[in-house]
């Protein structure tokens, strides 16, 4: 099984104000096969978009080192950082939409400055992503006209544009109802079966996302703890997990994949 | 204690150096975004637009004012020495050389500058700045050499704007209000402008300009790396403040280094 990405032995303190250390990366090993889906899961504060904005090249570890399909992230150059970032799709947890643009031109934004597609092609796949997303009627918003739930979607829906090979998500259903979580897990299933992208989703919805989730990650304190299957985190014996399990899933849970 | 002065010395002077590090590079980037494309020629027009064209009528009433009181404080100080006939001289050379380029910049910093600081600035506190990046959208091509290049373009023409203006007023104030020959006028000023010192007033304000949307576009790109700044909004709004204060200061620093080296 290929890697997309790769955490060796990755260090990121951060100084606090009364001058201690706060270790959110505490030598953090762990790597993300290639064309599946990864979970990250964890408490609030534990430093899941340290993670992902360290594997984006925008933070740099203390020390340890990251690769991104073999390339290191954390010694890349301007240059080869421009590059590897090609490869990712993003939605960030506050979905850092640009608040300038309208929801149309939100999405039309990467096709607009990396394609070199004609406007109408542009029009017709970005009208085809917003009915996707139930944003139909929306597209001439500015995102402070938008609801929370409706800007997580425009996030995703500029982040799927260029048909990544890696999708990072940071909290993608945070604010969405439980019909349009639903949908949202309905249309990852299938964009991932027919692009077949490795994907990276941060999520506290917990157990309802492990429908998607080939690997779990679990972050506490600086720790890392990596599961192959959802199943397998529920027979862990280390009591923070446990702990985690019980507030989180309540008994046992039973893993099966979303329907096609 | 004296250990402790010392420390702090050191890392100010350290925390100065990184930054002028930065803002270094930050100015490299801004000006080789230039020749990266696609080039956003329909934004660089939007920018002129709000940097120049919106900047002409506050450059018409500062002009118009600085030109008119030129012309009645000039009449007055050379009234002395009854040569009142060097008015047109004075006022021309004065607004050419001096006030022209520096006031001029120093409007544009304020009404422009702290704009473009604060745009800058919420979009990098809100990560609008790491979304370009993460899109492999190159954020000094896309949001900031076209700032860069609209200033450099608008100050120098509005700086034009201000000289004319300028000596219009001062024209005004000196021939209709208080009687000076106006061909004496119109003649002191023929003789004493010459290139040269027209030339320095469009070295200025192109050395203004650069100035001022590099320290106000640096300050707000950088807003999350400046101490002290604090966090969030506030942060942004203390950074705008500093940086228009930064950039009229060094704008007029930068007018005695060149008055001094090229006059
Ligand atoms: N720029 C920063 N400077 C200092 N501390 C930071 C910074 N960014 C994050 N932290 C700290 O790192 C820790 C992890 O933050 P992170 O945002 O990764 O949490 P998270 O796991 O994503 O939490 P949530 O689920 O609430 O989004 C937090 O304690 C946070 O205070
Ligand atoms: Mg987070």
């Amino acid at each position: 099984m290929t890697s997309a990405i790769e955490f060796k032995n990755v260090v990121k303190t951060f100084a606090k104000a009364n001058g201690s250390v706060q270790a959110v990366l505490d030598r953090v090993s762990f790597s993300i096969p290639a064309g599946k889906t990864t979970v990250v899961a964890g408490g609030s504060g534990q430093g899941k978009s340290v993670t992902l904005k360290i594997i984006l090249g925008l933070m740099q570890p203390d020390s340890g080192q990251v690769f991104v399909h073999g390339r290191e992230v954390t010694r890349a150059s301007g240059k080869e950082l421009e590059a590897l970032r090609t490869q990712f799709g993003v939605l960030f947890q506050g979905a850092a939409l640009f608040d300038s643009l309208t929801v149309f031109e939100n999405i039309a934004l990467p096709l607009r400055e990396r394609t070199r597609k004609s406007e109408q092609e542009i029009r017709r796949q970005v009208e085809k992503t917003l009915a996707q997303f139930e944003l139909t009627g929306h597209e001439d918003k500015y995102p402070a006209q938008l609801s929370g739930g409706m800007k997580k979607r425009v996030g995703l829906s500029r982040a799927m544009q260029l048909s990544p090979s890696i999708m990072l998500f940071d909290e993608p259903t945070t604010g969405l109802d439980p019909v349009m979580t639903q949908d949202i897990y309905h249309l990852f299933a299938k964009t991932q079966a027919e692009f077949g992208f490795t994907s990276v989703i941060v999520s506290h919805d917990i157990p309802k996302i492990f429908n998607l989730a080939d690997q779990v990650i679990i972050l506490n304190s600086g720790k890392m703890d990596v599961f192959d299957s959802p199943e397998q985190i529920q027979w862990s014996e280390k009591p923070h997990i446990q702990e985690f399990v019980q507030t989180t899933m309540g008994t046992i849970y039973q893993s099966h994949l979303v329907e096609k | 204690m004296q250990s402790n002065t010392i420390t702090r010395l050191g890392d100010t002077g350290l925390y100065v150096l990184t930054d002028l590090g930065k803002m270094t590079l930050f100015l490299l980037m801004s000006l080789r975004g230039v020749f990266r494309r696609p080039f956003r020629f329909i934004e660089l027009v939007r920018q002129i637009q709000f940097i120049g064209v919106g900047s002409l009528a506050v450059i018409f009433f500062t002009a118009a004012s600085t030109g008119a009181v030129l012309g009645l404080q000039g009449y007055y100080s050379l009234n002395k020495f009854g040569a009142e006939g060097m008015l047109g001289s004075a006022v021309s050379l004065t607004l050419i050389m001096e006030l022209g380029p520096v006031l001029t910049a120093l409007m544009v910093a304020g009404r422009a500058g702290s704009a473009m600081c604060a745009e800058i600035g919420i979009m990098r506190i809100s990560d609008q700045i790491d979304a370009l990046d993460c899109m492999a959208i190159d954020p000094f091509r896309y949001l900031i050499t076209p700032k860069f290049l609209a200033t450099i373009i608008s100050v120098p023409l509005l700086t034009a704007v201000f000289d004319v203006v300028g000596i219009a007023g001062g024209y005004l104030a000196g021939v209709g209000l208080m009687d000076v020959n106006p061909g004496s006028f119109i003649q002191g000023m023929q003789t004493s402008v010459t290139n040269h010192d027209i030339r320095l007033g469009v070295i200025k304000s192109f050395v203004f300009g650069l100035l001022v949307v590099w320290i106000c576009s640096g300050r707000g790109y950088f807003v999350q790396e400046i101490r002290g700044a604090g966090f969030g909004a506030e942060s942004v709004s203390r950074v705008t403040t500093q940086a228009v204060v930064l950039s009229s200061i060094s704008v007029l620093v930068f007018d005695y280094l060149l008055t001094a080296v090229l006059l």
